[in-house]
């Protein structure tokens, strides 16, 4: 109450201001928000004008060297077969992790599953145990199964997913009764109504947990060292190792024309896929 | 309920996959890693020796992992916090309702897509002593920076390398929990005197506090693990032991000798217990929400 009378009360010089405030205030935030993303995105900016140069290196000019460097990245590190190679995997553990949990989160919500909740604590348990817990024991395993230097290693042990299952079982909550009663009215069998229905409007839901994990395999480093040495197997974030270790003075324009080849696929699926993950992360179900 | 098919054994199948990848590559590795770390192991000389409580009692008298421990939590503790404060504030600016702003929104969340072997490479390149455009404007202040040589800079280097890989992350869940704070609460407070500050400090950030705690458990699980392409293809935990986290002393111990694979395993039960403890908060302060990698 007493701000709406301050506000009448105002003289005219002060509602002036207000006005001058209030106008100026959009244009002090755009010039706050743009030097912020300028300051962000600098180390990119710089790191793609140096990609371009070769010989006298650090200037804020781009170069003409940037075909020759993506060239001789191509050539010394083979980057276009590791780009094949980690597209290879990481499409494989997406779609594997997101069919494995769209199965699982279907039979424990639209059955009767006995020890439903035994299940669901041992999937659970993969959070406690990420990687460097049980690297050693993982490392002998794949050795057992000669698996060292294949796809298999490079993606078995990942297609297990306690997020996806959590993120569809929640999904599924929220999806109205009656669709599933509808369709077992119609006479459709349990995979109709999950390839006709169920998938159809998850499909935020499969976008989001797409890109979260397309990204974290694309980004893979730790794992790919130790099982992935060959040319055939080896993943783009050891090639760029390579490319920096390879001569004793690293040779900037190279490495950085591989770094920006190997940015852009994960690149590309954050930005077509954000707008899943954004939805996804705030809960809406507005597909529905 | 949702049950509606009355198919027995289908869900079982349905489920089976992931229980026994679970089983497999999880549960029996981690019971596999406890048992290891009462060992002495030789590959070379293929020994296995049991020793019990021996090899946590070396880890725990070893100047180089109890460096590794405080090293760890420094550098943690400088990425969590920076991460965090940086990216909230550029979350809330990104989030202020004016006309052209889903730019920004887009623009300042591109990092998650970096990895952190390729963040360290692009700051080894800012930082570098004869190049580096970081450099030269450190030395117009009179500040020598050089993480080849000073063990400090060495520190902050891999931290600022490490907290600028995680903004985008951060600002993309900042983002989602901010959106879901009612525009109209905010307005009301407004229209009731309350400035931006007080608006900040007693609505947005208790509102937050959920996200800030995810965010808090998630950034710690990556400095901790997810940083070690950005050592290994750096500093290799140098210059001397100023950068060897303990995901790193855990691979060199594991996997660059022959002799201390009992060692590594009490490093892997350590951390085992360093997770369960952020998992247990988490679940006991955020409910079930779940885990983004």
């Amino acid at each position: 109450m007493s701000a709406v009378t301050a506000s009448t009360t105002t003289t005219r010089t002060g509602l002036r201001e207000g006005e001058l405030r209030h106008r100026l205030y959009p244009i002090v935030m755009h010039a706050i928000m743009l030097t912020a993303v300028l300051l962000v995105t600098f180390p990119l900016i710089y790191a793609i004008i140096l990609s371009t140069q070769s010989g006298a290196l650090g200037s804020l000019r781009p170069g003409p060297a940037l075909l020759d460097n993506v060239q001789r990245a191509w050539d010394s590190a083979k980057m276009g077969l590791l780009m094949r190679n980690t597209l290879i995997v990481a499409l494989a553990v997406a779609i594997g992790k997101i069919i494995l949990s769209l199965l699982g989160a279907f039979a424990l919500i639209y059955f009767r599953v006995r020890f439903g909740g035994l299940i669901m604590a041992l999937v659970m348990l993969t959070h406690l145990l990420p990687l460097p817990v049980r690297i050693v024991p993982t490392y002998e395993l794949l050795t057992e199964f000669g698996w060292v230097d294949t796809f298999w290693g490079l993606t078995i042990p990942f297609f297990a997913s306690a997020t996806g299952l959590l993120l569809f079982q929640q999904f599924f909550r929220t999806v109205p009764t009656d669709l599933a009663d509808a369709a077992r009215v119609d006479g459709a069998g349990p995979f109709r109504f999950l390839v006709s229905i169920l998938i159809p409007v998850s499909r935020t839901n499969i976008g989001a947990l797409f890109l979260i994990e397309f990204v974290y395999m694309w980004n893979q480093y730790l794992w790919p060292l130790l099982v992935a040495n060959s040319d055939s197997t080896r993943q783009v974030q050891i090639g760029i190792k390579q490319l920096v270790a390879s001569d004793a003075v690293i040779e900037w324009g190279v490495v950085m024309a591989g770094s920006m080849m190997v940015i852009i696929p994960p690149l590309v699926v954050l930005l077509t896929l954000q707008r899943s993950l954004m939805t996804g992360l705030t809960g809406a179900t507005e597909d529905l | 309920m949702n049950i509606v098919f009355p198919n027995r054994i289908l869900p079982y199948l349905l489920l089976a996959p992931s229980i026994l990848l679970v089983l497999i590559f999880f549960l029996y590795p981690a019971v596999q890693s406890v048992d290891l770390s009462l060992y002495l192991v030789n590959r070379v000389r293929d020994v296995k020796v049991y020793v019990g409580m021996e090899n946590f009692q070396r880890l725990f008298e070893s100047d180089a992992y109890l460096n590794s421990l405080q090293v760890t939590g420094l550098f943690t503790l400088t990425v969590v916090v920076s991460a965090l404060v940086i990216s909230l504030a550029l979350a809330v600016g990104a989030s202020q309702p004016i006309r052209g702003f889903g730019v920004y929104r887009t623009l300042l969340i591109w990092t998650y897509a970096l990895s952190p072997a390729i963040a360290g490479v692009i700051w080894a390149l800012l930082t570098d002593p004869a190049i580096g455009v970081l450099t030269e404007v450190l030395e117009s202040f009179g500040i020598a920076f050089n993480w080849r040589r000073s063990n400090t800079d060495a520190l902050l280097f891999v931290a600022m390398a490490a907290t600028w890989k995680i903004l985008g992350y951060d600002i993309l869940f900042f983002l989602a929990g901010l959106k879901n704070i009612p525009r109209d609460v905010l307005e009301a407070a407004a229209i009731d005197g309350a400035g931006a500050w007080l608006r900040f400090r007693r609505m947005v950030l208790p509102l937050l506090r959920p996200t800030i705690l995810f965010l808090v458990i998630m950034n710690t699980l990556y400095a901790s693990f997810e940083t070690f392409g950005l050592i290994d293809i750096t500093t290799q935990g140098g210059p001397g032991r100023a950068t060897d986290l303990l995901i790193y002393r855990l691979y060199l111990d594991g996997f660059r000798s022959s002799s201390r694979i009992g060692l590594a395993s009490a490093q892997s039960i350590v951390l085992l217990l360093m997770v369960a403890t952020l998992t247990i908060i988490q679940y006991r302060f955020i409910s079930r929400r779940t885990f983004y990698q």
